[in-house]
């Protein structure tokens, strides 16, 4: 089959992730999921706004100001976005056809998405142990634990996602079947920063505003 | 058939189109640096006190909305050709969300 045809340098397409029929519909297929997203975090964005600070007035549990701290947002904030840059630097070595560097670069994407998660793990765990701040507690503990938990859900799935792809293509080297998964893996990755930078801003710093 | 290749670059094609390629790498890297700086200042008007916070609020969401837009149209690749059909998905996407935004943040103003 053509699309199995192996490549060179010099043989490979410019545009590899949009130059099969398929690579083209896997395109818009997925752009058109990231719209669905964007419809889902907003409304998730506004159940968080509406909630925020909304506790029981006879507990004595904590608000927003009280539990976020800058450094921890900070950190999470440069590892997700750092990890942005690799995964675009490994979609350059698609392009150049370079498998292994690709590879390469897409591990380190991993590596950093994986410190992002733990890091938010290690965090959740700090604000219910240290601060009973819990997912039924209040009404802005479950708003808060739904959005940024669900972000962080799309960081486990974009992990997985990305580790099966090196994994089942590591003996494949690069194709025009594989390069479209890549490159909208690579896509995915970016929203979940996208949505990253809105959860940093709306709720880490606004929250420290109060 | 659509996918089946005939092109065979040059050495000298080859060479432009990975020049080519590297100018756009620099692009992001720069593009990058941006997003940083963006975040820094951000996390410096929050933690510096001197601020009125109806001054910091609209201004750190503006460094959001900059950042975003730079991460889509230069990460996500959304300023190449190619690209007008799945700009008016993810507008309308916006659209929508962000009706939900307002509609829930003036019920909680009134």
């Amino acid at each position: 089959m053509a699309v199995q045809q192996k490549f060179t340098p010099e043989t490979w397409p410019s545009h590899p992730e949009r130059f099969t029929e398929e690579g083209k519909h896997k395109f818009l297929g997925f752009w058109l999921f990231i719209a669905a997203e964007t419809v889902l975090f907003a409304s998730l964005f506004a159940t968080y706004l509406a909630l925020k600070d909304s506790v029981p007035a006879n507990k004595d549990l904590p608000l927003a100001a009280d539990i976020f701290g800058l450094p921890l947002a900070f950190l999470a904030t440069m590892l997700l976005l750092t990890s942005s840059l690799t995964s675009v630097y490994a979609m350059y070595h698609m392009k150049n056809f370079d498998f292994k560097q690709m590879q390469f670069w897409l591990l380190v994407t991993v590596v950093l998405g994986l410190a992002f998660l733990i890091l938010e793990i290690y965090e959740f765990n700090h604000y219910v142990h240290e601060y009973h701040f819990t997912f039924t507690g209040s009404a802005f503990g479950s708003a808060f634990y739904t959005l940024v938990g669900f972000h962080g859900a799309h960081v486990t799935f974009g992990l997985l996602w990305i580790t099966t792809l090196m994994l089942r293509n590591s003996k494949r080297g690069l194709t025009l079947t594989n390069a479209p998964k890549f490159y909208i893996a690579s896509l995915y990755w970016h929203f979940i920063d996208v949505v990253w930078v809105f959860i940093f801003t709306v709720v880490y710093l606004m929250g420290i505003v109060g | 058939m659509e996918n089946h290749t005939h092109t065979h670059l040059s050495k000298e094609a080859l060479k432009y189109r990975r020049k080519k390629h590297a100018e756009d790498m620099k692009r992001q890297v720069i593009t990058f640096v941006l997003m940083i700086l963006l975040t820094v200042i951000a996390f410096f008007a929050v933690g510096y006190d001197g601020y009125s916070k109806w001054f910091v609020k609209p201004f750190i969401l503006l460094l959001a909305i900059i950042q975003v837009i730079f991460q889509l149209y230069y990460f996500m690749h959304m300023s190449q050709k190619g690209h007008g059909t799945i700009a008016t998905f993810l507008y309308t996407g916006l659209l929508i969300g962000l009706s939900a935004v307002v509609a829930f943040v003036l019920i909680v103003w009134i």
